[in-house]
């Protein structure tokens, strides 16, 4: 779950870590009595969103007058903003986050993440901050360094003196960053935050190590036990469908397609996408409707799938294990009749009890497809899509 | 033969008094696995499926001689739950829950190290060696006896593995399901090293799916280390970069995990790789043929 950058910085706040004085604003009003209440010659308004690039697609501005920040809120609040991370609808701007203007001697790259490799916490620092890490990763590696961190010993004195040394810090300049750091640390943990990015980590004129920006993303899994993180989640940045399906303990994934897909396992799921278009059709959607899919869920993730207007068929894949196949069956049936469902529906199940489910559903007295297998159940669906194009 | 588990096998279940937990250790024991015990903290002393239960891993151990446990446990302990059992001398833990949070597995693993302890999961389905040892939520009627060993970072996608070799009259030595987390206890290397060792397992089997690189590190373990016939098939090449895809592991991030950098490591090892989960049973007989 994505934090805003208001509410990553709160946090930083709580937990030490210095950014600059801002305020989050819904109406350009609200933004003109924030700039005046911070004060100062030169402000910095933010579109609120839950994306990266927000620079480069115009969702940073400086203002130099009280008229600008109110003009500019004025410009963005309401619109969406598109960037190479928000998908081509972008995201709505809500809220924009005021902030005082900092003097920026220098730009750095400071992120925490669990390390999938070394499977633990890991620190990524670079000085080339402010750019796309992604980009210098790939351009310039040896000008990013990794440390991670072992579980009992936490983050080491020297390891914080290895970072600030390569970030060009004296040695007083790497015992302030250090104390970040350790901040940094404390909130990973505390949080259960999967990734923690500033980028960029910013050196003022006077010298004082500042977090420009903030990006926290807190593990799905721990939300059980960060139940104040789990308040802050903001529907507006999610994919409507997205949002309805996990309510429903469903896994659901917007695609291009026009093939919707509904599955037994992630895995799975993944794969019959990836058959759709092996065969030449396009998928709609990733759907898992988890290992232990009932009648219910089958009928709510039609639901969710019908509300896409560019389905032309459903592929409906089920392998039975403890699930019964007869049972899921019924519920197509049911989710068939209840939805009113005039698309092409196409049925592939296998497993525990498939025969009787397939029996099932030719008898049922609705226009429901019973594929034979795996590529007969893309075959099926795409010629249904093309038909119905 | 086998790997990991056998029909001698005696395994003693953390959450048998959960419904999950007693759900599938039926399953289990009508499967034949000898289920030999529960272990809920504060229920010791009771039965359950006609088990007896015990406070402690540690006390089951002692009374029952298991030496593997099979996790149920709720995510928010599941990761006390596997290190209570390493700390007992269990020599290999399942983990089946789902939803553990990474940071607690982060500390799994390193404290794990000072065991003599092996990890499955958590978040998979289990260890299967067909006809001997069900440990786990897989549907024990589609294995069968033979000669292939599967490794898969899905249930379901194992299942499919299974249910083609089966009709293909290959049959399993021993599928793993190794789970769909980020960070997880065995790994594919892992069971490719025991499935290279066992002389009944003819051909591999490896499903893998997007995110992180341990196909990768797959790859070159087969291509330095493995005599045997491998197939592999790598979920996701649709997918979207950035968007998690169901398993807390699947996911593209910053260019790495992709399904055909993946591709392209086993290939250039010299594994057989299918791009329809429809051919794996296929591509498998075909690579044994070829193999003599």
């Amino acid at each position: 779950m994505n934090l805003h950058e208001f509410q990553s910085k709160v946090l930083f706040r709580e937990y030490g870590i210095p950014v600059p004085e801002g305020r989050v604003a819904a109406t350009p009003t609200q933004a003109l009595h924030a700039a005046e209440a911070l004060g100062g010659e030169f402000w910095v308004v933010k579109a609120q969103v839950h994306a990266g690039g927000r620079g480069k697609a115009g969702g940073v501005k400086l203002a130099r007058s009280l008229d600008e920040v109110e003009e500019l809120a004025a410009g963005m609040l309401g619109q969406r903003l598109v960037t190479h991370q928000s998908g081509p609808e972008g995201l709505p701007i809500d809220q924009v986050y005021v902030e005082s203007g900092s003097d920026i001697e220098r730009e750095l790259y400071l992120s925490l993440l669990v390390d999938r490799g070394s499977e633990r916490v890991a620190i990524v620092a670079s000085a080339a901050g402010g750019m796309d890490i992604e980009e210098v990763a790939r351009t310039s590696p040896d000008r990013i360094l990794t440390v991670t961190l072992n579980p009992a010993a936490g983050l080491l004195d020297h390891q914080s003196r290895r970072i600030g040394f390569a970030l060009g810090f004296d040695a007083a300049g790497s015992v302030s960053l250090g104390r970040v750091l350790t901040n940094l640390v404390r909130l990973v943990h505390e949080c259960d935050a999967s990734l923690v990015e500033i980028n960029p980590l910013i050196v003022t004129t006077a010298g004082r190590i500042v977090a420009l920006d903030a990006k926290i993303n807190v593990e799905d899994n721990a939300l059980f036990r960060q139940q104040q993180l789990a308040a802050m989640r903001d529907p507006a940045q999610e994919d409507e469908r997205e949002r309805r399906a996990r309510e429903h303990d469903l896994s659901y994934v917007s695609l291009d397609g026009n093939i919707a897909c509904l599955v037994n396992g992630a895995g799975l799921a993944m794969a019959t996408m990836d058959l759709i278009k092996l065969h030449g059709g396009e998928p709609a959607n990733f759907l898992d409707v988890g290992g232990g899919a009932t009648a219910e869920n089958v009928e709510e993730a039609f639901n969710i799938i019908l509300t896409n207007e560019r389905v032309r068929t459903l592929l409906v894949n089920i392998f039975g294990g403890i699930v019964r196949c007869d049972l899921i069956a019924e519920g197509v049936i049911a989710a068939v009749r209840n939805t009113g469902v005039k698309l092409p529906v196409i049925v592939r199940l296998e497993g525990t009890n498939a025969k009787e489910g397939m029996e099932l559903l030719a008898n049922s007295g609705f226009d429901i497809v019973v594929a034979s297998g795996l590529t007969d159940a893309a075959a099926k669906a795409i010629e249904a899509a093309e038909r119905a194009e | 033969m086998s790997i990991l588990v056998d029909a001698d096998t005696k395994v003693v279940c953390q959450g048998l008094t959960g419904r999950q937990g007693s759900f599938h250790t039926a399953r289990c024991l009508a499967y034949g696995t000898r289920v030999v015990a529960g272990v809920t903290p504060g229920r010791g002393g009771e039965t359950e499926l006609g088990l007896p239960v015990y406070d402690t891993v540690a006390e089951a151990k002692r009374e029952t001689g298991a030496t593997v446990s099979m996790v149920y446990v709720p995510a928010p302990f599941a990761a006390d739950a596997i290190l209570e059992a390493a700390d007992a001398g269990i020599g290999i833990v399942v983990c089946i829950t789902e939803g553990v949070p990474v940071l607690d597995m982060v500390r799994v693993k390193a404290v794990l190290g000072d065991y003599d302890c092996r990890l499955i999961g958590p978040n998979c389905p289990g260890i299967i060696t067909p006809g001997a040892c069900k440990i786990g939520i897989m549907p024990g009627a589609i294995h069968e006896p033979g000669s292939i060993g599967i490794v898969s970072r899905s249930g379901t996608l194992t299942y499919e593995a299974v249910h083609q070799t089966t009709g293909r009259g290959l049959g399993q030595t021993t599928c793993v399901g190794i789970g769909g987390d980020p960070v997880r206890g065995m790994n594919f290397v892992d069971c490719l090293e025991l499935f290279e060792a066992d002389p009944e397992t003819r051909g591999i089997i490896m499903v893998g799916e997007i995110g992180g690189t341990d196909e990768e590190a797959a790859a070159e373990y087969i291509a330095e280390s493995v005599s045997k016939p491998v197939v592999a098939y790598i979920a996701g090449v649709t997918a979207p970069p950035g968007k998690r895809m169901g398993h807390a592991g699947a996911i593209v991030a910053g260019g790495t995990g992709t399904a055909e950098a993946k591709y392209a490591a086993l290939e250039a090892a010299g594994v057989a790789t299918v791009r329809s989960l429809a051919d794996l049973g296929e591509a498998m007989a075909g690579a044994l043929a070829g193999s003599g």
